[in-house]
């Protein structure tokens, strides 16, 4: 589905991403990880067109994503979700969500502006929607509350909803569960694993957490200052001497 | 009392409490100018008028979190629009106003061109250079604008069958073009269009992955926002009769910004308050002294920055947060003073206490990385 292909990314006199090539196969999870700094972020930044890479390629279903304009993405099917959340805080959750399902809608300026009855129409569907939306990820509580002020672990669910909201077929996550309790980190891998079967959705998951990646993914692949350094099932990666020594170390 | 608030918010009650303000609003609109004198009427008008440019302000302002020092160059773009048209060609005041919109509207869509790679203070200072060349230019083209000494042209004439006097009419006449102006801007906020607006506003990444094309959005606020500029011209040269270079100097691009401000960024009805902020306040001050105006406005200024950073819009809603807060506290700590209890701080859920949370009109951020 996504076949990532010896893509290069320098900052500067940095290289933050080497020939990192991988795949992701329909309906599998797939985790990535890596220490600080080895370039997970990077890489997502560019499978949504944040940032372009000095070489190689991305094809999303045998479709160049490097030449799409990075608001074309959310229309080919593609979500994400940021690791310091990336809502809009002045915006209600509600809203927020609706803002999710844009590349969905059709309404343009001067239509909206004469809120002709097509416009009426589907925005009381991208309300329903979204209510929807909100009602399976318990948040309809608090769907007319702003953005900003909520409790932390709401707010990340928030952002799943947004993400939904686009109706991806694959879905990337940063650091989902980055900043949550241990209760949290629970019950979010139950929800992410039920909306991924009820959504049919392809995964990418950035995490530290490595209880959360190893029980959600099907495959997982480790970055180390820009490099893959591993690829495996979870349990490979688990024995996988580079893996250990990029995280822990190796004794001198 | 918490039954009494309890009652009040439900859907129905909202409902009819929303009606009537509106039937309350509607006739104390259409009556004024019975009531008024014709000058007072005139000020009203000007009110209405200033309301829909800084409606258009408020859109690129208050929502859009961009920044114009030039509006007071849209703005006499439109008057002049309309009085070379009446002057020169005669066309009627009607005929005046779609071309004065549309003229408006392709030239903030070349001004939203810059806004695209300018943000703040740089952005402020390109608008303002257009605000500040345009008088200049403007006494330049003589054959055309009538130099310094301007033009002067017919006013709005009422038709016999109104039997309504010129100011009367004129105010009618206002009030309608303010009234569609209005409903137009919150058409545009209602949808699909406004939200991605306002997301662009609260975080262009995320807006972006959203599939928000930030270019076309960012450059049709700005273009929307000179139309309403434009009409608020025309508008004037209709109510006024005279436009000249003077009365369209760089100082009221940063009146109506300030005025917009002090209305209330971001809120549906701030633009009239700021237009009665505009109206008023000089001509007030004028009465003290004839250096006072500008004193004024800028004492008020910071006073409404210091005590209410959302704005006169925003200072019911603020008033009101205090107070709800404040009787909770002391309702939730006389239920505290039970035998045994320590003395806690209660919870106060009417004040969540954003961390992050900038106040609804705060001045837009400029850098957000």
């Amino acid at each position: 589905m996504l076949a990532v292909d010896g893509i290069s990314v320098r900052f500067g006199g940095i290289t933050a991403l080497d020939g990192v090539a991988f795949t992701v196969e329909q309906g599998t999870a797939v985790g990535l990880i890596g220490p600080n700094g080895a370039g997970k972020t990077t890489l997502f930044n560019c499978l949504t067109r944040r940032c372009t890479p000095d070489a190689g390629t991305v094809r999303f279903e045998d479709e160049d994503l490097l030449a799409l304009p990075p608001h074309s993405v959310a229309g080919r099917g593609i979500a994400r979700t940021f690791q310091n959340l990336g809502l809009f805080p002045r915006l209600t959750v509600r809203e927020n969500v609706m803002v999710g399902a844009h590349s969905r809608g059709r309404t343009g300026h001067l239509a909206a502006a004469l809120r002709l009855p097509r416009v009426r129409r589907e925005e009381r569907e991208l309300c329903d929607q979204a209510d929807d939306l909100l009602r399976r990820l318990g948040l309809a509580d608090v769907a007319d509350h702003p953005a900003s002020g909520l409790p932390f672990g709401t707010l990340k669910r928030v952002e799943l909803a947004r993400a939904l909201a686009v109706r991806p077929r694959l879905l990337l996550l940063d650091e989902p569960v980055n900043g949550l309790s241990h209760g949290e980190v629970d019950q979010f891998a139950d929800l992410v694993r039920s909306v991924r079967q009820e959504f049919d959705l392809t995964l990418v998951v950035v995490e530290h957490h490595m209880g959360f990646v190893m029980g959600l993914c099907d495959k997982v692949v480790c970055l180390d200052f820009g490099r893959k350094i591993a690829e495996g099932s979870p349990e490979e990666i688990q024995r996988d001497p580079a893996v250990i020594e990029a995280y822990l170390g190796v004794a001198a | 009392m918490s039954t009494i608030t309890a009652t009040l918010d439900t859907d129905r009650a909202r409902r009819l409490r929303l009606a009537l303000t509106a039937l309350l609003a509607a006739v104390v609109t259409v009556g004024a100018p019975f009531y008024f004198a014709p000058f007072q009427v005139f000020q009203l008008t000007m009110v209405l008028l200033y309301a829909v440019a800084l409606a258009g302000l408020n859109l690129l302002v208050g929502f859009g979190g961009q920044i114009s020092l030039g509006h007071g160059a849209f703005f006499a773009a439109g008057a002049y629009t309309a009085a070379v048209m009446l002057d020169r060609y005669d066309t009627g005041h009607l005929a005046t106003l779609p071309v004065a919109a549309v003229g408006c509207f392709l030239l903030g869509l070349g001004f939203g061109v810059p806004a695209l790679r300018l943000r703040g203070l740089y952005l402020a200072l390109v608008t303002l250079s257009f605000a500040v060349f345009l008088p200049p230019l403007l006494k330049r083209l003589e054959p055309v604008t009538g130099g310094s000494m301007g033009l002067t042209v017919d006013k709005l004439q009422p038709p016999a069958w109104s039997g309504l006097a010129e100011d009367q009419w004129t105010y009618f006449v206002v009030l309608a073009v303010t009234a569609v102006a209005l409903l137009l801007a919150r058409n545009l906020l209602r949808s699909r269009v406004g939200r991605a607006l306002l997301a662009v506003r609260d975080n262009e990444s995320a807006a972006e992955v959203m599939g928000v094309r930030l270019s076309l959005h960012k450059t049709l606020a700005f273009a929307w926002s000179a139309l309403f500029a434009g009409v608020s011209g025309c508008v004037y040269t209709w109510v006024i009769g005279f436009v000249s270079p003077d009365s369209f100097s760089f100082v009221l691009s940063i009146t109506l910004l300030a005025g917009l401000v002090v209305g209330g960024l971001a809120s549906l009805y701030g633009p009239l308050l700021g237009a009665a902020f505009v109206m008023y306040v000089p001509s007030v001050a004028q009465d003290i002294s004839e250096a006072a105006p500008g004193v004024v406005f800028g004492l008020l200024i910071i006073a409404v920055m210091f005590v209410a950073p959302t704005g006169l819009a925003g200072l019911a809603g603020r008033v009101r947060g205090a107070a709800v807060s404040r009787l909770t506290r002391t309702t939730s700590a006389a239920g505290d003073r039970t035998p045994g209890s320590e003395p806690s701080a209660p919870p106060t859920p009417a004040d969540p206490a954003p961390v992050d949370a900038e106040p609804v009109g705060a001045p837009p951020r400029t850098e957000k990385e």
